[in-house]
């Protein structure tokens, strides 16, 4: 009989090993078994101590991760992702050692076990497949050479990367000059070079090193003669490491010894030849605590996958700058600069993808809480493009082009991790994918002829900001707009209206309203009730204002405390209460991986309660101001 | 009480007296006012998910050439409960064979239209059916049921456009007056596109399509059978 989905299957499986070093008929039999299991993020598919299934699992689509206890905490053992296989029995015991849980929507074959082990057991480049990710306990041993930074790289265990296992990378390009040389043409290496450390050596073995500790040591004890050679002022006996030594290791030698650079040679004694020089720089890099760094790795980052690794470390970096307590505006500042080239690297990939150049100029735009500027953690993406007006005759073949290019975007930026918007607000969306005429249309009907509804919609499109493209562009648009805006009061009532929904979240009795319904029954929904009144707030009276170019509500009311110096104390006070509402959120979903949107009030202490309680206080004064100013009391 | 000796005696063939066995043993064991759809959870439920491909679009004319299902149990769809049938047809239309490539003396093994609705029936039993735009194939398969002088199907169907349409937010209703083709909705639910247009391989990616939107239905986990047909 003809069977197309084990076909398919097949198809898919024979591109991976083992499965490719079955014979072909082999392969279809295994395939006409196979189901097809479709999973939701945070799926368990199973737990250990839980007995085997009758089947494995292969990632078809997607990505699951496996964990295991260590200690008192859940360690990530490995992430499965397209192609990989897991929950295969290998030893003899009978239930599952580890937990698999779907990191994102994926979509799973499962083949049967029995059948499998049988081809398994008479095909010896399988058996020793098997038995090779078993004893490595890697995904992939044809990788092995790539595998320790695969893992480390790909790991969001956020701990992982301070135990410093990894093997240490070093530069090989080793400068170096002769014990006899100069101190002067040693000196002048260095400075060609632009190096720290140049390796004074005899036949390639090292004797010593020239630093400029040296220098300066010589400079100051006034040591230097014209004629004085290198070998006078180098430090000895040289601090040797052997090339397999591991970044903690590395640390430790430089802090005991004091010194910043580490001779790597051949065996680890001077006696060997020179082949690297590690750096404490080094060091910093690969415990990836440098927004420097991370910028040029997703600046060169060839693949999506690589980019989603170094933002994931730069959640990393998020967490320590939280824990360190540094204040948020800085925070917010590095990370909007690294969102930037996350995103403008995202989208040179997306555009090398297609198979012509954009035939007109066009903005990505970041919406709602990306454009302004206010988001750490991973949440929807929102966003919209905007491109060059087309005569009518190549305006479709311009959308399509246009909407292709969105729909790589958002795919892109899905396995990056942020999740495709509920409300299907982005750029792959047509409704949202538009020329400039369309979009001056669109935003004059959300202006001329406000509903409730369209107040939805201009909440988060009102905050837009370009991620790539033609700005010039995007100064058009906003003229418009404003020019609009100057025809309309009604949209302004109609706006702040929107903005008073939400009423200060403290009730009669001083105490917080929480939510109470759903699946957040009794948590304090700290986006809807603390943070929407005043961005909303802010965002109206931005528009009043006619501000431009800022979009991040603290920044919103900063400014608006100088443009209304009768307000400056309210304003500045809803500055201040945002970006600790801002900090609250951001500390709790890093806690609990999510958006960190619903806060469970049980696990505050009592400081942190007065805290949050206080950052409520502007808000009443601020929705009296809108109220006021735009006469709300009279619309129904 | 010749109104009855009349339908006793017409032969009907065995797979269609086991079939409308099979619908009143369901419905006695639901009891007089029991409804079936309680009997199981979403969980237990088996959906068949279906697809014809047909030598044209009218449904009274046109004959079916090929016909795919799979079960759906439990968010997965097993290749072992599957049904995969390549009819012989006298129709045959030769601009319908540029969408689905099936040939009029294709090389594959094909099935009388009696016999293939006979393992067609056996495959659906009572379940659920499911389908995109599944209205145009249960009208191709009814017909064919006449030709061969049964009842129409009976079983409860349901259409993966319009419990798509369900999860459309409320702020884009310009999409929800949309019609969306089965590339459409897999476009929108990121299903990857293979075998399009092989009655199979539509069948897979329905039945992806259909796991994936009553999964979003079902966010607050309490989803029942008997919700799907609201």
């Amino acid at each position: 009989m003809q069977n197309t989905i084990a076909r398919r299957i097949y198809d898919f499986l024979k591109q991976f090993p083992p499965f490719s070093f079955m014979a072909k008929d082999d392969l279809i039999t295994i395939c006409t078994k196979a189901k097809v299991v479709y999973l939701d993020k945070d799926q368990i598919v199973f737990e250990r101590d839980q007995s085997y299934q009758d089947h494995f699992y292969i990632v078809q689509q997607g990505a699951v991760k496996i964990t295991r206890p260590s200690g008192d905490i859940i360690k990530v053992v490995d992430i499965c992702d397209e192609g990989d296989l897991f929950g295969l029995k290998v030893t003899s015991g009978n239930t599952y050692r580890t937990t698999a849980t779907a990191n994102e929507e994926t979509i799973l074959y499962t083949l049967p076990m029995g059948d499998f082990s049988a081809f398994a057991k008479a095909n010896k480049a399988i058996s020793n497949y098997l038995i090779a990710i078993y004893a490595s306990n890697i995904k992939d041993p044809y990788t092995l050479q790539h595998s320790g930074d695969l893992l480390n790289t790909y790991e969001p265990d956020r701990n992982t990367d301070l135990l410093g296992i990894e093997k240490a990378k070093y530069s090989t390009k080793i400068i170096s000059c002769s014990p006899e040389n100069l101190v002067k043409e040693g000196a002048k290496l260095m400075q060609e070079h632009k190096i720290g450390c140049l390796v004074v050596c005899n036949d390639k073995k090292p004797l010593g090193v020239l630093t400029n500790r040296e220098l300066r040591n010589a400079v100051a004890n006034d040591i230097l003669r014209e004629g004085t050679a290198v070998q006078e002022i180098m430090a000895q006996p040289v601090i040797c490491a052997p090339p397999d030594v591991t970044v903690g290791q590395a640390q430790l030698i430089l802090l005991k010894n004091g010194i910043s650079h580490l001779i790597i040679t051949e065996d680890g004694t001077s006696e060997s030849k020179v082949i690297g020089v590690l750096s404490k720089h080094d060091i910093v890099v690969a415990f990836g605590n440098s927004p420097a760094e991370l910028i040029k790795e997703i600046k060169r980052a060839p693949k999506t996958k690589i980019l989603r690794a170094a933002w994931q470390k730069a959640m990393v970096l998020l967490q320590r700058y939280l824990d360190q307590n540094l204040p948020l505006s800085h925070i917010l500042n590095i990370f909007s600069e690294l969102k930037d080239a996350l995103l403008h690297r995202t989208m040179e990939l997306s555009l090398r993808k297609m198979e012509s150049d954009p035939p007109v100029d066009f903005v990505w735009l970041a919406l709602g809480s990306q454009g302004r500027n206010e988001q750490l953690l991973y949440t929807d993406q929102d966003n919209a493009l905007l491109y060059e007006n087309m005569p009518d005759d190549e305006s479709e073949a311009t959308k399509s082009y246009f909407i292709r290019l969105a729909n790589r975007m958002n795919k892109r930026l899905h396995k990056i991790g942020y999740a495709y918007c509920p409300a299907d607000m982005m750029g792959s969306n047509p409704l949202y994918c538009l020329s400039l005429e369309e979009w001056q249309v669109q935003f004059s009907s959300w202006i001329m002829n406000p509903t409730p509804q369209s107040m939805l919609l201009s909440g988060i499109f009102f905050d837009y900001r370009p991620v790539y493209g033609s700005n010039l562009l995007l100064d058009e648009l906003t003229t418009h707009i404003y020019s609009q805006l100057t025809t309309s009061s009604v949209f302004f009532r109609f706006m702040a209206k929107d903005a008073l929904k939400n009423p200060p979240p403290v009730s009669f009795f001083r105490n917080f309203l929480v939510e109470s319904d759903g699946e957040h029954k009794d948590e304090f929904d700290i986006k809807n009730r603390a943070m929407a009144p005043l961005i909303s707030g802010a965002r109206v009276l931005a528009l009043y204002h006619h501000i431009r170019d800022v979009n991040n509500t603290a920044q919103r009311f900063e400014r608006l405390s100088q443009l209304e110096p009768e307000n400056k104390e309210l304003y500045e006070s809803c500055a201040y209460a945002f970006k600790a509402l801002l900090k609250f959120r951001v500390k709790q979903g890093l806690k609990n991986d999510n958006s960190g949107r619903f806060i469970n009030l049980s696990d505050l202490s009592k400081s942190e309660k007065l805290k949050l309680k206080r950052c409520f206080k502007p808000l009443r004064d601020l929705q009296e101001v809108l109220r006021i100013r735009f006469q709300t009391q009279n619309l129904s | 009480m010749g109104l009855f000796s009349k339908t006793t005696t017409k032969k009907y063939p065995a797979f269609w007296k086991k079939y409308i066995e099979a619908f009143a043993e369901e419905k006695s064991r639901a009891g007089f006012l029991g409804n079936t759809l309680d009997a199981k959870t979403l969980a237990q439920t088996r959906f068949v998910v279906f697809d014809t491909e047909t030598t044209g679009l009218d449904y009274k004319k046109d004959r079916i050439l090929s016909l795919g299902g799979v079960a759906v149990i439990d968010n997965a769809v097993s290749v072992t409960d599957s049904l995969e049938l390549y009819l012989k047809q006298d129709v045959y239309n030769p601009e319908s064979a540029a969408i689905h490539g099936i040939l009029k003396q294709g090389n594959y093994e094909k099935v009388n239209e009696q016999d293939a609705i006979g393992q067609c029936l056996d495959f659906i039993g009572t379940d659920i059916l499911v389908g995109h735009h599944v209205g145009f194939d249960v009208a191709v398969i009814n017909q064919s049921l006449k030709r061969n002088g049964l009842g129409k199907l009976k079983n409860r169907v349901l259409d993966t456009e319009i419990l798509y349409k369900r999860l459309v937010h409320p702020v884009n209703h310009p999409l929800q007056e949309k019609r969306y083709s089965l590339d459409e909705l897999a476009e929108a639910l990121k299903i990857p596109l293979h075998d399009r247009h092989t009655s199979a391989g539509d069948a897979l990616i329905t039945a992806l399509a259909f796991i994936k939107v009553v999964h979003k239905l079902n966010s607050d986990r309490r989803l029942k059978v008997k919700h799907l047909f609201r």
